[in-house]
């Protein structure tokens, strides 16, 4: 059944031998004379599933503990059964070995991902560092873009396989709005909550969207949750957005620079740039864009029908590291890990204790105090249909969209959640029945089966 | 012998140089002493302040990381970055983090790549539109409307039609250093000495035998200067591009940097940038003077 070449391999992979340093990633006979590889050979496992599932855990293993000499102090101290039942617990082992072995052939291996370096795209950077694409037989080379117009851009003219999204935007690319009409899905959504109304210092005391009249706002992109979450925001104030204030479109990593140089009063915009804001002094968090919509949206991954259909065992690669990637990502205690692994240069090119303060939820709000909001940022990959319905009766709201609309249609089309879902249970992951999660934006719950009536409801609106 | 060397004007003005350049060090160490971070406060802090002054990355770094930065960058700083780029300018960490000498070459590639292509329409057609009175006036007005558009304006357009970012930046490069070319060619062409033509034509020479061995030298030096431009043109377009479409060259390490904020590295790169644009300038300087001819 085993392959002989294997043999000594899974012997090097055991994460639970305290007594032996942990070596992924090193091949067998390197460095160990031909008596002990006898004996490694006879202590062999006995069928290429345990070897897998030990190659699993070790890179587990090794991605919690990367000090060697830590993970032995902790074995010894714990004991191997208790760590072997504690790691079990927090990540569903069976389910990744799974994962990793029914796997079709490969259509394409070598892909080109977009995303835009900011905390939401955390699973999807994450991924790389920590290998969940290199587990899927996926060669990955992530692609930072400089804005969201050249990410739709770029995607239309496949230079990228998939990419990072804004979770309206494949939304308004297949309905054709501000672009050619694409048929683009949202696999999964990237993350919830996670982006914040940053005020510039000068505005310490207007802590009143009353008194924002005449203020100039930065949101990533008009097609998203910042621009829409903002409006309802300022709407519920009594501020009309476009007529009483200012909203401009400003790429996200250049927000810091412009609130610096007075250019903007504040922006909704995403992590970590309202950290970022905070470190630099030149801002301060007004409120969490938790406050608004617990739970919200924010980010999604998305690919075209074009790619899921010439591609599909690539696509369930992609999906599945994606979905590994989102489950590391959701446990706390990972959250310092992730931080560390995509601050570089070549990711969010960002201090790590900005990118730590954003996904930890402790953090200096820029006013003199520490909070600590666990649930800052959060990841949760469900594409709940009601969100995309909640995003459709916004772009009515303000005009995106004229005439009749078709709510669950649309809806049903591009959020990809019997898939995502499918993948979350494989996982290990449990999920709410139905496809209509019901949710509560300020205070008032959404009612996704009466969507026109909602539209109306709204005292400030750009209907006419 | 040493008199006269003192006394050359060129030693005098290097010494000026020189003088101004350790001025501007002078004012920029004078005005950034203020923003050197302030000693520690010795008043013990409650221990929430203390945790806020942590997260603001106001306390003394741990072994490790590197100290928070704020304001202008001292010359201490800026010299470390210098050293630090220079000294590995060749590192490449995937596809969004390389050494600034393989950001450079992206660059000068993308610019040689647009350039050349824009020599091979503007010559000849600058040619074209000298030797002929009527096609100069005909084109005249395309000309003059098209030349002063800014490459940025080209590129929403040129992603949307082209539908590569790369080769749109090389368009942008194209469409943008080729109208200087173009207008000295023609000018160049057009003013050639009648005489030189007219000796020409009475000794028989063949049309392209004369275009290229009257005409050609003759307005050599002009096409030359329409080309210094243009790649002056095409050197300051790269950085705009590349910050518009990102992924590799010197204007993507100026925008990631500027993500950043990190002064020093923006700083870094624009001396850099600086000192291409000059060596740049110097060979079509050279190539000029190759050219040049006394009547």
């Amino acid at each position: 059944m085993s392959k002989p070449s294997n043999t000594g391999i899974s012997a090097l992979y055991d994460p639970y031998n305290a007594e032996k340093p942990l070596l992924v990633g090193c091949s067998c006979g390197e460095d160990h004379a031909p008596d002990q590889h006898n004996e490694i050979a006879a202590q062999r496992l006995h069928n290429e599933e345990d070897m897998s599932r030990n190659v699993i855990e070790a890179t587990v293993m090794k991605a919690l503990f990367p000090v060697d000499s830590v993970r032995r102090g902790f074995l010894r101290a714990v004991g191997t059964n208790t760590a072997r039942a504690a790691i079990a617990s927090m990540f569903p082992l069976s389910a990744l070995e799974a994962m990793a072995q029914n796997s079709g052939a490969l259509e394409k291996k070598d892909l080109k991902i977009g995303f835009i370096a900011i905390t939401c795209a955390s699973p999807i950077i994450m991924a790389d560092p920590l290998g969940f694409y290199k587990r899927q037989g996926l060669n990955v080379s992530l692609n930072k873009t400089a804005g969201w117009a050249l990410i739709r851009d770029k995607m239309i003219n496949k230079e990228h396989d998939a990419s990072h999204f804004l979770a309206p935007m494949p939304i308004a690319m297949s309905m054709g709005l501000g672009s050619n009409q694409v048929n683009m899905n949202v696999a999964t959504i990237q993350n919830t909550n996670g982006q914040a109304i940053t005020l510039h210092v000068k505005h310490k005391d207007k802590r009143n969207p009353k008194d924002w009249k005449g203020f100039k706002f930065a949101v990533p992109f008009e097609y998203s949750m910042h621009n829409f979450l903002l409006r309802y925001y300022l709407a519920e104030s009594g501020i009309n957005p476009d007529t009483d204030v200012q909203i401009r479109v400003t790429p996200p990593p250049e927000m810091v620079a412009n609130l610096r140089a007075g250019n903007i009063d504040g922006f909704l915009g995403p992590d970590p740039f309202n950290q970022r804001a905070v470190y630099d002094e030149v801002g301060f968090i007004h409120i969490l864009s938790k406050e608004i919509w617990d739970g919200h949206p924010c980010c999604a991954f998305g690919v075209s029908d074009e790619f899921i259909k010439q591609n599909p065992n690539t696509f369930a690669a992609l999906y599945r590291s994606l979905i590994a990637a989102a489950y590391m990502a959701k446990e706390p205690s990972n959250r310092a890990l992730i931080a560390k692994s995509i601050a570089p240069t070549a990711y969010l090119n960002q201090p790590e204790t900005v990118v730590a303060q954003v996904l930890t939820g402790k953090f200096a709000d820029g006013l003199g105090g520490v909070k600590n909001v666990p649930d800052r940022a959060n990841f949760d990959p469900v594409p709940w249909h009601s969100m995309a319905v909640w995003i459709l009766t916004q772009m009515k709201r303000w005009g995106y969209i004229k005439g009749d609309v078709n709510y669950k249609q649309i809806a049903e089309k591009v959020f990809m959640i019997t898939d995502a879902k499918k993948y979350m249970t494989e996982a290990g992951w449990q999920t709410e029945a139905g496809n209509y999660k019901r949710f509560k934006v300020m205070g008032r719950e959404f009612d996704p089966t009466k969507p026109d009536e909602y539209v109306k409801s709204f005292k400030i609106n750009k209907l006419s | 012998m040493n008199a006269s060397l003192f006394k050359s004007l060129e030693f005098r003005a290097g010494l000026v140089s020189l003088l101004i350049f350790v001025f501007i060090l002078a004012v920029w160490h004078a005005a950034t002493l203020q923003s050197a971070p302030a000693p520690a406060p010795t008043t013990p802090v409650s221990a929430e302040q203390a945790e806020y002054d942590k997260l603001m990355g106001k306390s003394a770094p741990a072994a490790g990381e590197t100290a928070k930065t704020t304001g202008f960058p001292t010359l201490a700083q800026m010299g470390s970055t210098v050293v630090k780029q220079l000294s590995n300018p060749f590192y490449d960490n995937g596809p969004n983090d390389k050494g600034i000498a393989i950001q450079l070459a992206y660059s000068l590639a993308r610019v040689g790549l647009g350039f050349l292509i824009a020599c091979l329409v503007a010559i000849p057609l600058g040619f074209v539109i000298g030797m002929s009175p009527l096609l100069r006036r005909a084109f005249d007005p395309f000309i003059q409307v098209l030349k002063p558009i800014s490459p940025l304006a080209w590129m929403p357009l040129a992603l949307y039609t082209i539908k590569d970012s790369s080769i749109s930046g090389v368009f942008v490069i194209f469409i943008c250093s080729v109208w200087p070319m173009l207008l000295n060619t023609a000018f160049g062409v057009a003013s050639v000495k009648r005489e030189w033509l007219n000796v020409a034509s009475t000794l028989e020479v063949k049309p392209l035998r004369k275009a290229l061995k009257v005409i050609l030298p003759a307005a050599a030096p002009t096409i030359l200067t329409g080309m210094r431009i243009s790649m002056g043109i095409a050197w300051l377009v790269i950085v705009a591009a590349e910050m518009l479409v990102g992924g590799t060259g010197i204007g993507y390490f100026v925008w990631n940097e500027w993500n950043n904020l990190s002064l020093t590295n923006v700083i870094f790169a624009i001396l850099v940038i600086g000192v291409v644009g000059m060596l740049l300038d110097l060979f079509f300087a050279r190539l000029q003077r190759a050219v040049t001819y006394v009547e």
